[in-house]
C-alpha cells in the first residue's frame, strides 16, 4: 500500500472523473484537475466564489462548480480550457445543482425549492419543473440515464414525475400513497422505483416504470420508520434500514420481506467473526517500538492498532439517544451493498463504533468490526468485495472476507481521515481529511489478519 | 262431713305409696277409693271403720248407692236384707264389689299403659332434646361459617369492585389517550396542510415577484454551444416522439419482465429436476431396505403399494413436466413429501434401533457416529494446532518484520549483542585463567609435599629398620646395655640421620606417631630407657 503526499482541499470536494483518469479538487475558489496516476496538475481554473458543489459530467469532459451563495454555476471544459459557461440564477437563489446523465444539461434547484430549472448547454434553452419537493432525496436518475424521477408536492399531496432525460418530456405523473414522501430511488435495472415515506410513518411503495403500484410494504405502525433505503446492484434485494435498529430485505419477485437483520447490543450465538480494534501502545516492554517509530518519522501520538478477533459473546458499546429530541441518533442510517451483491454493510447510529457486514447468500451476519472511535464513512470497492472505512483518526481500515487490516496513514501533522472514496477501478482510495486529501494506492493481496 | 278432714292425711300417704310420677291432681274419687282400698296403708282401715258404724248403715248404704250410681253402676245397688236390718244382701254387694274391682283393674291397666306411655314419651323427649341441642350446636356452627363465608365473599366482592374500577379507569385512560392522539394527529395534519398552503402561496408570490423583477436577469452565458453528447442533432418535440418514448419505456419494462421470467423459469426447471432426482434417490434408498427392515410385512406391502402408485405418478409428472400443469406440480410435491416422510420414519426407526441393545444389526448406523465423533475430535485438535502454528508464525513474522525493517539498526543491535558476548567471554576467560593458575600452584605444592612426604617416609623406614634392629638388640635382660643401647639408639637415631637436634625431635615425633600407628601394643609394652621418646609416644598420639 502506497500513500501519496498530502494535498489541500476545501469542503471535501474531491472527485475522480467517471473514466478514472482525472482527479478534480477544489481549493477555496480554485478548481485543480490532476492526473490520477502521476498527481500532476493538468488544469487550473478559477471560479468567482468559493465553490459549494463540484461534479464531473458523465463523459468526463466537463466539470460543474456551483456557488450557492452567489447563485452561480460555472462549467469548465477539460478539452478546451478557454471554454467557459456561467449560469446565473439571479435573485431566485440556488440550493442545489447537478448534471443530467447525458452531460449536457444542468438542473438547478432554486431556493425554497420553488422550481427546478433545466439548462441546456446545447441550445441554451431553459425548462422549468414546478413544485419540486424539498425532501431527503427528491430527484433520482435511473442508472442507464434515460429517466429521471422527481418528487412533487402539490395541494398537500405527493406526486412522482417521471421525465425522459432525452428531451425532458414528462412521461408519467402519478400520485403516491405517502403521507410525506421522503425519498425515491430507481432500481439498478431501471424498472422499479422505490418510494418511501418520512420517518413518522413506515411505508415503502414500489412503483413500476409506467407508474403502476407494484407493492406496498409497512413493517410496523406508529414508531419511527424508515431511515435509509438501498437497492442491491443486481436489483434483487431492497434493503430498508429503520429506526428500530433493524434492516429488512425485500425480494424483487414478491416484494415481501425475506429476512430481517437485527443489531443487538450483545452479539452471541452467531458464526460471525467480531473484529475489535486494539491499540498497540508503544512503551514499556517492547524495545523495538520506539526505534520503529523514530525511523518511520511518526509522532508519538500515532498509536498503531491492530484487529483482534473477540470470542463471543461480545458487547458493543451503545449510546442511548436523547428521547426528547427529534431525529434521534438511533437506527440504521447507512446501508451499502458490495458490487457483487454478496455483502451488505450497515451502521447502527447508536452503536456508532461498529460496522456490521452481512452475507446475502447465507442471509446471516458475516463480521462485525468494532472500532475505537465512531465510524465516519465506509465504502465498498467498486469491483471486489472489499470494504474501506474510516473513523476520523489517522488510520484506514480495510475488510475483506479474508480478514481485516488497519493501516496507519503515514503523514506528518496527523491527517484525520473524515471520508473516503474509491477510484472506479478499485485500485486506489481517496482519503479526505478536514482540509487535506491523500491518495492510497492498493497493492494486490494486501490483507493479512 | 267431718270425716273429710281426717281422710286428707291418709290421702297423702296413699298417693306417695301407690302412685308415682303421675301429675294427676288428686280427685275426690281417689280419696274415696283410698278409703275402701287394699290393705296398703294401715291407717285406711281405721278410716273405713270410721265411715260405717252400726248406726248409720242405711245412710251408708244409700250413700254408697249414690256413689255407685255416680260411678255409672246404677244396676248394682246395695240393699239391705230388710229395712231396718243391719245386714246387707250379698249378691248386689258382691256384684258391686266385683264391678268396683273391675273398675279398679281397668284403671290399673290404664295406669300401667299410661305409665308405659309416659316412659316412652319421656325417652323420646330426651332423645329429641339431645338431638335438639346437637342441632342447635350445628346450627350455630353453620351460622358462624356462613357469616365467615359472607365475610370473605364481601371482601372478594370489594376486591373485584376495586379491580374493575381500576380496569375501567385504565380503559378510560387508554381511550382518552387514543382520542387525544387521534385529535392531535388530525390537528397536526390540518395545521401542516394549512402551513403548506400558506407556504405555497408565499412561494408563488415570491416567484411572481422574482420573475417580475427585471434587474437581475437569470441568464446563461456560454462561449459556444456544445454538441449533444451522442452527437445527434436535436429533435423536435412531436407526438411521435412522445409515443416513441412510451414505446421505449414499455419495451424496457417488458424486456426486464421477460428476463426475470426467463431466470425464474430456469430456476423452476432446475428445482423441478432436483426434486425429481431427490424423489428417485429416495425411492431407491427405500426400496432395497424393504427385506432388511424390522417393520411388519403389512408395512412392507404397503410401502410396495405406495411405490407402485409412485411410479405411475412419477411417469405422469415426467410427461407433463414441460407443461406447466398445476396438477402435475402438486402431484410431484406430494410424492416428494410422501417419500421424504417414509425416509424419515425409516431413519428414525434405524436410530431407535441403534440406541437399543441390538447393535449388531444397526452397526452401520452406530459406528459411523462414533467414527464421526472421533473425526471431529481429531479435526478439532488439528484446528487447535493449526491455530497455534499460525499464531507462532504471526509472532515470528511480526518480529521479523519489525527487526528487518532497518538493516542498520539490526546490524547495530547484533553488534551490541556480540560485544556483550565478547565481554562476558573475556571475563570468563580471565576467571578461568586465574583458577587455572591457582590450580597449578596448588598442584605444585602438592607435588612438593608429596616429594617431601616420600622422602620422609623413606627416612622413617630407615629409622624404623634401625629401631627394630635396636629393639631386637635390646631384647636382652641387661638394663645398662639397654641404656647404652637406647642411648646408642638415640645417638644412632641422631647419627644415622645426621640432622640437627630440632629436626631430630621432629623426626622422633613422626617416628613416634608412626610407631603408634603401626606397632601400638608392642611399642608400649617395651620399656624404653629414653623417656623422651616414650613421653612423645604418649603425649603426641597425632
Amino acid at each position: 500500500m502506497n500513500f501519496s503526499e498530502v494535498f489541500k482541499q476545501t469542503n471535501q470536494l474531491c472527485k475522480v472523473s467517471p473514466d478514472g483518469k482525472y482527479l478534480a479538487t477544489c481549493v477555496q475558489y480554485r478548481l485543480v484537475v490532476r492526473d490520477v496516476s502521476t498527481l500532476q496538475i493538468l488544469q487550473l481554473y478559477t471560479c468567482l466564489d468559493q465553490v459549494s458543489h463540484m461534479e464531473w459530467s458523465s463523459d468526463s469532459l466537463f466539470i460543474l462548480c456551483a456557488m450557492y451563495n452567489r447563485g452561480l454555476v460555472q462549467v469548465w471544459s477539460l478539452e478546451q480550457p478557454d471554454w467557459h459557461c456561467k449560469i446565473d440564477e439571479g435573485s431566485i437563489g440556488l440550493v442545489s445543482s447537478r448534471w443530467s446523465p447525458d452531460g449536457r444539461h444542468i438542473l438547478n434547484t432554486t431556493e425554497f425549492h420553488l422550481r427546478v430549472t433545466v439548462w441546456s448547454l446545447c441550445t441554451k434553452a431553459v425548462s422549468y419543473i414546478k413544485y419540486p419537493k424539498a425532501c431527503q432525496k427528491g430527484i433520482d436518475f435511473s442508472r442507464d440515464g434515460r429517466y429521471m424521477a422527481l418528487a412533487e408536492r402539490r395541494d398537500c399531496k405527493d406526486y412522482v414525475c417521471v421525465f425522459v432525460c432525452d428531451d425532458w418530456h414528462l412521461l408519467r405523473h402519478f400520485e403516491t400513497e405517502t403521507q410525506d414522501l421522503a425519498g425515491l430511488e430507481w432500481s439498478p435495472n431501471g424498472c422499479v422505483l422505490a418510494v418511501w415515506d418520512s420517518c413518522l410513518e413506515y411505508k415503502v411503495l414500489l412503483y413500476s416504470l409506467d407508474g403502476r403500484l407494484l407493492s406496498t410494504y409497512s413493517a410496523y405502525e406508529w414508531s419511527l420508520g424508515v431511515k435509509s433505503v438501498s437497492w442491491s446492484p443486481s436489483s434483487q434485494f431492497l434493503a430498508i434500514g429503520s429506526y428500530d435498529e433493524k434492516v429488512r430485505i425485500l425480494n424483487h419477485i414478491t416484494w415481501k420481506k425475506i429476512t430481517q437483520f437485527e443489531h443487538p447490543a450483545i452479539i452471541d450465538n452467531t458464526k460471525a467473526t467480531v473484529y475489535k480494534e486494539a491499540e498497540k501502545r508503544p512503551g514499556v516492554g517492547s524495545d523495538e517500538m520506539p526505534l520503529h517509530n523514530i525511523t518511520m518519522g511518526a509522532t508519538l501520538f500515532n498509536t498503531q492498532s491492530k484487529y483482534e478477533i473477540c470470542p463471543l459473546p461480545v458487547q458493543i458499546p451503545v449510546v442511548k439517544p436523547d428521547p426528547d429530541r427529534a431525529s434521534p441518533k438511533i437506527g440504521i442510517s447507512v446501508l451499502a451493498f458490495s458490487s457483487d451483491s454478496r455483502y451488505l454493510a450497515t451502521k447502527n447510529d447508536n452503536m456508532a463504533t461498529a460496522v456490521w457486514v452481512w452475507d446475502m447468500q447465507k442471509m446471516s451476519l458475516e463480521a462485525v468490526l468494532e472500532q475505537t472511535s465512531a465510524v465516519r464513512c465506509f465504502q465498498w470497492d467498486p469491483l471486489r468485495p472489499r470494504l474501506a472505512l474510516c473513523a476520523g483518526n489517522t488510520k484506514l481500515y480495510l475488510w475483506s472476507p479474508g480478514g481485516c487490516v488497519s493501516v496507519q496513514v503515514p503523514t506528518e501533522g496527523g491527517f484525520q481521515v473524515q471520508s473516503l472514496n474509491w477510484h472506479c477501478s478499485g485500485d486506489s482510495l481517496i482519503l479526505l481529511g478536514k482540509e487535506q486529501l491523500c491518495l492510497c494506492y492498493m497493492d494486490t493481496d494486501q490483507e493479512d489478519k | 262431713m267431718g270425716e273429710w278432714w281426717t281422710t286428707e292425711t291418709s290421702m297423702e300417704n296413699y298417693e306417695i305409696s301407690s302412685i308415682s310420677h303421675v301429675t294427676m291432681s288428686p280427685s275426690r274419687r281417689n280419696n274415696l277409693v283410698s278409703m275402701y282400698s287394699f290393705p296398703l296403708s294401715k291407717s285406711s282401715y281405721s278410716v273405713i271403720s270410721a265411715f260405717c258404724t252400726e248406726d248409720n248403715i242405711p245412710q251408708c248404704i244409700s250413700y254408697i248407692n249414690q256413689e255407685l250410681a255416680s260411678l255409672g253402676l246404677s244396676s248394682t245397688c246395695i240393699e239391705a236384707i230388710s229395712p231396718g236390718d243391719t245386714g246387707l244382701s250379698t249378691v248386689p254387694a258382691l256384684n258391686a264389689m266385683y264391678e268396683l274391682l273391675q273398675i279398679h283393674r281397668r284403671s290399673m291397666c290404664n295406669l300401667e299403659e299410661l305409665e308405659r306411655e309416659q316412659l316412652r314419651k319421656s325417652s323420646t323427649l330426651e332423645h329429641i332434646q339431645m338431638s335438639n341441642t346437637r342441632l342447635k350446636d350445628q346450627l350455630e356452627l353453620s351460622i358462624r361459617e356462613k357469616s365467615g363465608l359472607h365475610e370473605t365473599e364481601r371482601q372478594l366482592q370489594l376486591k373485584i369492585k376495586t379491580l374493575q374500577s381500576c380496569l375501567k379507569t385504565e380503559k378510560d385512560e387508554v381511550q382518552k389517550l387514543q382520542s387525544v392522539i387521534a385529535s392531535r394527529a388530525s390537528q397536526y395534519s390540518h395545521d401542516a396542510k394549512r402551513k403548506e398552503r400558506e407556504a405555497v402561496k408565499l412561494k408563488e408570490r415570491l416567484s411572481q415577484l422574482l420573475i417580475d423583477r427585471k434587474d437581475k436577469k437569470l441568464a446563461i452565458d456560454v462561449l459556444n454551444c456544445l454538441g449533444r453528447a451522442d452527437g445527434k442533432r436535436r429533435h423536435w418535440k412531436t407526438t411521435k416522439a412522445t409515443s416513441s418514448h412510451e414505446d421505449e419505456m414499455y419495451k424496457s419494462l417488458l424486456s426486464d419482465y421477460e428476463a426475470s421470467q426467463r431466470s425464474l423459469m430456469l430456476e423452476n426447471a432446475e428445482l423441478k429436476k432436483v426434486l425429481q432426482q431427490m424423489k428417485k434417490e429416495m425411492m431407491h434408498i427405500l426400496s432395497p431396505r424393504q427385506p432388511s427392515t424390522r417393520g411388519a410385512t403389512a408395512d412392507d406391502s404397503q410401502e410396495q403399494a405406495d411405490l407402485d402408485g409412485e411410479a405411475k405418478g412419477g411417469d405422469a409428472s415426467r410427461e407433463s413436466l414441460d407443461q406447466y400443469c398445476e396438477h402435475a406440480r402438486e402431484q410431484l410435491t406430494n410424492s416428494i413429501r410422501q417419500q421424504w416422510r417414509k425416509l424419515r420414519n425409516h431413519v428414525e426407526r434405524l436410530d431407535s434401533q441403534g440406541t437399543s441393545q441390538n447393535q449388531l444389526e444397526s452397526n452401520k448406523e452406530v459406528i459411523p457416529r462414533e467414527t464421526h465423533e472421533d473425526e471431529m475430535e481429531r479435526m478439532r485438535c488439528e484446528v487447535q494446532q493449526c491455530r497455534e502454528f499460525i499464531h507462532a508464525q504471526q509472532q515470528l513474522l511480526q518480529q521479523q518484520l519489525n527487526t528487518s525493517f532497518d538493516d542498520e539498526t539490526a546490524a547495530l543491535l547484533n553488534d551490541c549483542y556480540t560485544l556483550e558476548e565478547k565481554e562476558r567471554l573475556k571475563e570468563e576467560w580471565r576467571l578461568f585463567e586465574e583458577q587455572k593458575r591457582n590450580f597449578e600452584r596448588e598442584r605444585k605444592n602438592f607435588t612438593e609435599a608429596a616429594i617431601r612426604l616420600g622422602r620422609e617416609k623413606k627416612a622413617f623406614e630407615e629409622d624404623r629398620a634401625s629401631w627394630l634392629k635396636n629393639q631386637f638388640l635390646n631384647m636382652t635382660p641387661f638394663t645398662h646395655r639397654r641404656r647404652y643401647s637406647s642411648s646408642d639408639g638415640q645417638s644412632a637415631l641422631s647419627i644415622s640421620n645426621g640432622k640437627i637436634p630440632g629436626l631430630a625431635c621432629f623426626q622422633t615425633k613422626i617416628l613416634a606417631t608412626l610407631c603408634m600407628n603401626i606397632l601400638p601394643r608392642q611399642f608400649l609394652s617395651l620399656r624404653f630407657g629414653n623417656t623422651e621418646v616414650a613421653s612423645f609416644a604418649y603425649l603426641h598420639p597425632l
